[in-house]
């Protein structure tokens, strides 16, 4: 009792629920809008249309081959700071900061979740696609209705390790100021004289954040998986 | 028989211009080697015609030709009147009339049987949902597999899953039908219970573009053989005509081989 209220003493007054809520924040908005931005170019990149797939291949191209650091801070400089961009207005430097990390964070993991399911397209037969054109759905149909609900069950496992990848990478955002887990630590390592405990805890905080997303797409990755 | 008159009645009706599929002088590349070279071919409405040849004649690419799944390089094709039109929501519309049916099923895989069957229905004729299941159900009886509606795919054998695959296709309520080889992925005892749905089909006046190498099943239910070799059609005549008496050594040459294995 008297040992654990000394060892743990120094965490008075951070918030570190709180900090890693903004990790949890993060993570699930980026999730979202990466899976969506995603979709739509793997779409591209399979679709009929050059200009499409042009655009899809050298987006893809570009930007996993910039360091996300650049990328948000190219969002926080470039894009707020010099062209005002605010994502839905107010003066909330912090509130700025969360979108534009959400939308870099978007971005980037956007790349790597079309990459992913464009390997999981490539696993459906041509077959499927010609059954489905051949009744008369449209490009766009066939792909919602047959193709792409294929390519997911078959990807939610490389899926689950862009989504462990994408919660690690959200300690970038503390390069802008967003107070997630990351930002907290370097504050208290500063602070106080406990760096490998402090360590530690971040550590087994992000632990319990991946290792049940991890466990969990396993298993639904076996339950939803295409028999053929 | 009556297969011959039949064929009367076809070509009857292919003067009187009820042509349902015309092709003319239809010409396919793949790269440098010429698939499909200066193809004529009409099917009346009502008319059953079977397609054979060598393997690598062309058939399966003239099967697709008919509903786009290949493009043409030159030449032109009609379903009732109509050019086929370029890809697009034409396209889209006038492949729903041409029902298809693949040699190796190609049901989806991550829907169930009945959901296979009103996929169609619901997406493309827009039809409502209590009457799209109607539908499927008693097509899945005709075909003889209404009590597999809730599994999936994988789990039916080989003779159900095509059997499916023609109810998929008759739920549009197709012009008319091509099916590409769809007994030769089939272990032999399955191959009779797909024909069976197919002579059934071809007895109600469904029209039909049927590859196979069936010969029982031409010589009962076709009205004209097409005989392909090299991408060219050599021969046609009615079944009789076609299995007792080929006209070119080609056929000649290829019934031999198919009757003495
Ligand atoms: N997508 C393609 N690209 C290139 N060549 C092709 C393609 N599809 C078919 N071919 C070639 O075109 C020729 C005709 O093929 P097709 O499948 O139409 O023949 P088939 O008569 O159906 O043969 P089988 O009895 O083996 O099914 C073959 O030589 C084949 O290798
Ligand atoms: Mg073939």
């Amino acid at each position: 009792m008297e040992a654990r209220e000394i060892v743990f003493d120094f965490l008075e007054g951070y918030d570190l629920l709180g900090a890693f809520w903004v990790t949890v924040k993060l993570t699930v908005y980026s999730a979202l809008g990466s899976l969506i931005w995603g979709t739509l170019l793997a779409g591209m990149r399979v679709g009929p249309v050059p200009l499409m797939r042009g655009f899809g291949t050298a987006y893809v191209n570009i930007v996993r081959n910039i360091p996300l650091t650049v990328i948000i801070v190219f969002a926080s400089l470039g894009l707020f700071q010099t062209l005002q961009v605010t994502l839905g207005g107010g003066d909330d430097f912090e509130v700025i900061n969360f979108r534009l990390a959400v939308l870099a964070l978007s971005l980037y993991t956007a790349a790597f979740v079309c990459e992913a399911l464009r390997s999981g397209i490539n696993t459906v037969p041509t077959g499927q696609a010609e059954a489905a054109r051949a009744l008369g759905l449209s490009f766009t149909q066939v792909l919602r209705l047959i193709i792409l609900p294929q390519a997911f069950r078959s990807v939610v496992n490389p899926l689950a390790n862009v989504l462990i990848a994408l919660t690690k990478n959200t300690t970038v955002a503390a390069a802008i100021g967003v107070v997630e887990a990351a930002y907290l630590m370097k504050d208290m390592i500063e602070a106080e004289a406990q760096l490998i405990l402090i360590s530690a805890i971040f550590a087994f905080g992000f632990i319990c954040l991946t290792l049940p997303t991890g466990l969990l797409l396993g298993w639904v990755s076996k339950k939803v998986a295409v028999k053929r | 028989m009556s297969g011959v008159s039949v064929t009367k009645a076809a070509q009857d009706a292919a003067t009187t211009g009820d042509d349902l599929v015309v092709l003319s002088d239809v010409n396919k590349h793949f790269g440098a080697l010429h698939v499909l070279q200066d193809i004529d071919l009409t099917i009346a409405r009502g008319e059953v015609v079977v397609v054979i040849g060598p393997s690598g004649s062309g058939k399966s690419t003239l099967c697709r030709t008919i509903n786009r799944l290949e493009t043409i390089d030159s030449g032109a094709i009609t379903i009732d009147g109509k050019p086929l039109p370029q890809e697009g929501k034409e396209l889209a519309r006038l492949r729903a009339d041409v029902g298809m049916v693949f040699q190796s099923f190609n049901l989806f895989a991550h829907k169930t049987v009945l959901e296979n069957v009103m996929l169609g229905q619901l997406k493309v004729r827009k039809a409502d949902k209590a009457a799209a299941e109607e539908k499927a159900r008693s097509l899945l009886d005709r075909v003889g597999v209404a009590t597999q509606a809730d599994k999936y795919p994988s789990q039916l054998s080989g003779g159900q899953q095509q059997r499916v695959a023609i109810a998929r296709a008759l739920a549009m309520d197709p012009k008319v039908m091509l099916f590409d080889e769809p007994t030769s992925a089939l272990d032999p005892e399955m191959i009779n219970e797909v024909l069976e749905v197919m002579q059934q089909l071809a007895r109600d006046g469904m029209t039909m573009v049927v590859v196979t190498h069936e010969m029982g099943f031409a010589r009962s239910a076709a009205n004209r053989v097409v005989f392909m070799a090299d991408g060219k059609i050599v021969e046609e005549a009615t079944p009789d005509q076609f299995f007792s008496n080929p006209r070119s050594d080609r056929a000649k040459d290829f019934l031999s081989k198919i009757l003495h294995h």
